[in-house]
């Protein structure tokens, strides 16, 4: 089987990135120097090609409802147009079918950005789901997705649109969206630091993509998109969560919103139960102290001798330590072993995040 | 700096190390363009101590990129006689110039002609190749 590409791979060949495959798809890992693109978003700007991730769109008459069921989150809190949230989609069971972001556009249309490895599996649970509610289901292939991220990045992308475009643009709050002219700009993002998320549609995204590195705008790539996500305590669907765990043991209680307790959505029942009987895991930060990098799945050892396992590893290079994402058993615990390369090493059990806005949250002793 | 890929004046290992013959007889190690190039960004770099005696093929050090983690081995015996100290604090040296301010460790080989063994840059191109 051969893999997708978005309609800007062949920018990234010009640019001489090195590709790797991503969830069925040929993506840039890096441009050059991942380090480098990391401190580019922290500092200044940088821009990501998100285009193989999934936009869908929802309509019809009943369609607040519809999500109201659908998802952990309550769209009603959606009370302005333009107004988007943060939340899990949940199977019966209460476990994570994926996380995505879901953006209120009128009253009988919703937006929804979710994971490009779960497209599939995403829609056709959608849809099923959709059809009780007399909702449309409009997977929108004719868009391409492109993040602007960093300290700058919204003035640099304010220098390249139309006065009414950055009219509409230059009064959005977080967590805010708008359509103007074709292009739907939203000031969300997956790095902690200001920015824009953009849908544009394909024949105008190559165009797009040269005018923001015109005015110095930097390509990233998703090695350091996993970098930055993580240092900004950001799940990553596939390895901090997926169909085994819920978002009570994924640091995600805050996307679930039990009130009002009239509102039933799908796993309500089971996280009630979960919540009833105690949860009996959480997912931290781990910061190592000493040299090395920690890896997906290392094992975790806690004092008392029971057993986590690393969720997401990375190096932070804003830190310049190692930090992870685990799974451990519920502590009080603010220290435990990892194991690196079959070596047990101290590390600091730490609340997420690591940074936010370019400033470490971390003291140096692992405490917050 | 040299901008080569693989410099015609050095030896190479089939895990990627290089190795060169200095004018006071003993010898230079460190990891190819190809090896930095395969694990991206390197952020923590392992050195032998000086004065640690070593087999060919041993295991002498440890590469550490984002991505992975690899061993550096050893490509003749002999003793560690200077480590590049540079290379602790900023272990980019590696990806940025691996033949030249990159090298890692300095070895006295105790066997004669075991360089011999190794891979001239033409046998190593195809290695590199694959």
């Amino acid at each position: 089987m051969s893999l997708k590409m978005t309609i800007l791979h062949p920018e990234h060949k010009h640019l001489n990135a090195r590709l790797v495959e991503f969830g069925g798809w040929d993506m840039p890992l890096h441009y050059g120097s991942q380090l480098e693109e990391h401190a580019t978003v922290r500092e200044d700007a940088g821009v990501f090609d998100v285009s193989h991730m999934t936009c869908v769109d929802l309509r019809g008459e009943h369609v607040k409802n519809f999500l109201r069921y659908l998802l952990a989150n309550d769209v009603e809190k959606l009370t302005v147009p333009g107004k988007a949230l943060y939340s899990c989609m949940l199977n019966e069971q209460g476990y994570v079918i994926d996380d995505l972001i879901c953006y209120y556009l009128g009253s009988t249309f919703y937006r929804l950005v979710v994971n490009a490895s779960t497209r599939e599996k995403d829609l056709a649970w959608i849809t099923k789901h959709a059809q009780a509610f007399d909702v449309t289901v409009t997977l929108r292939e004719d868009v391409a997705m492109m993040a602007v991220q960093g300290p700058t990045a919204r003035d640099k992308v304010h220098s390249i649109l139309t006065e009414t475009q950055q009219e509409a643009v230059s009064a959005l709050k977080p967590f805010f969206a708008v359509q103007t002219d074709d292009l739907f700009i939203a000031r969300t993002g997956y790095t902690g630091e200001d920015g824009y998320e953009i849908l544009v549609p394909e024949q105008k995204a190559i165009s797009l993509w040269k005018q923001l590195l015109a005015v110095g705008v930097k390509p990233i790539g998703l090695g350091a998109r996993d970098t930055l996500r993580l240092e900004a305590g950001l799940n990553l669907y596939g390895s901090d969560m997926d169909e085994s765990t819920t978002p009570l043991e994924s640091n995600l209680r805050w996307t679930v919103a039990f009130e009002p307790t009239q509102r039933n959505f799908i796993g309500r029942a089971a996280l009630e139960k979960q919540e009833q009987h105690g949860v009996a895991r959480q997912l931290v930060g781990l910061v190592l102290e000493e040299r090395g990098v920690i890896r997906n799945h290392a094992k975790v050892i806690m004092e008392n001798g029971e057993v986590g396992e690393v969720t997401s590893g990375t190096f932070s290079p804003t830190m310049g330590k190692a930090i992870a994402m685990a799974r451990i058993p519920v502590t009080q615990s603010t220290e435990c072993l990892v194991e690196l390369r079959g070596k047990p090493m101290k590390a600091y059990i730490v609340n997420l995040p690591f940074v936010r806005k370019g400033k470490v949250l971390i003291t140096s002793n692992g405490v917050a | 700096m040299t901008h080569e890929k693989i410099p015609s004046e050095l030896k190479y290992t089939e895990s990627h190390e290089w190795i060169r013959e200095d004018d006071s007889g003993s010898y230079t190690v460190g990891i190819s363009e190809h090896a930095q190039h395969l694990l991206g960004d390197l952020v923590f770099v392992e050195l032998p101590r000086v004065g640690d005696s070593f087999e060919k093929g041993d295991e002498i050090g440890v590469v550490e990129s984002v991505k992975a983690a690899s061993d550096v081995y050893a490509p003749i015996s002999g003793e560690v006689t200077e480590v590049n100290t540079a290379l602790p604090g900023e272990p980019d040296l590696i990806n940025k110039d691996p033949y030249g301010a990159g090298w890692m460790f300095k070895i006295s080989p105790s066997i004669e002609h075991e360089i011999e063994e190794l891979l001239d840059h033409e046998e190593y191109a195809k290695i590199a190749e694959e």
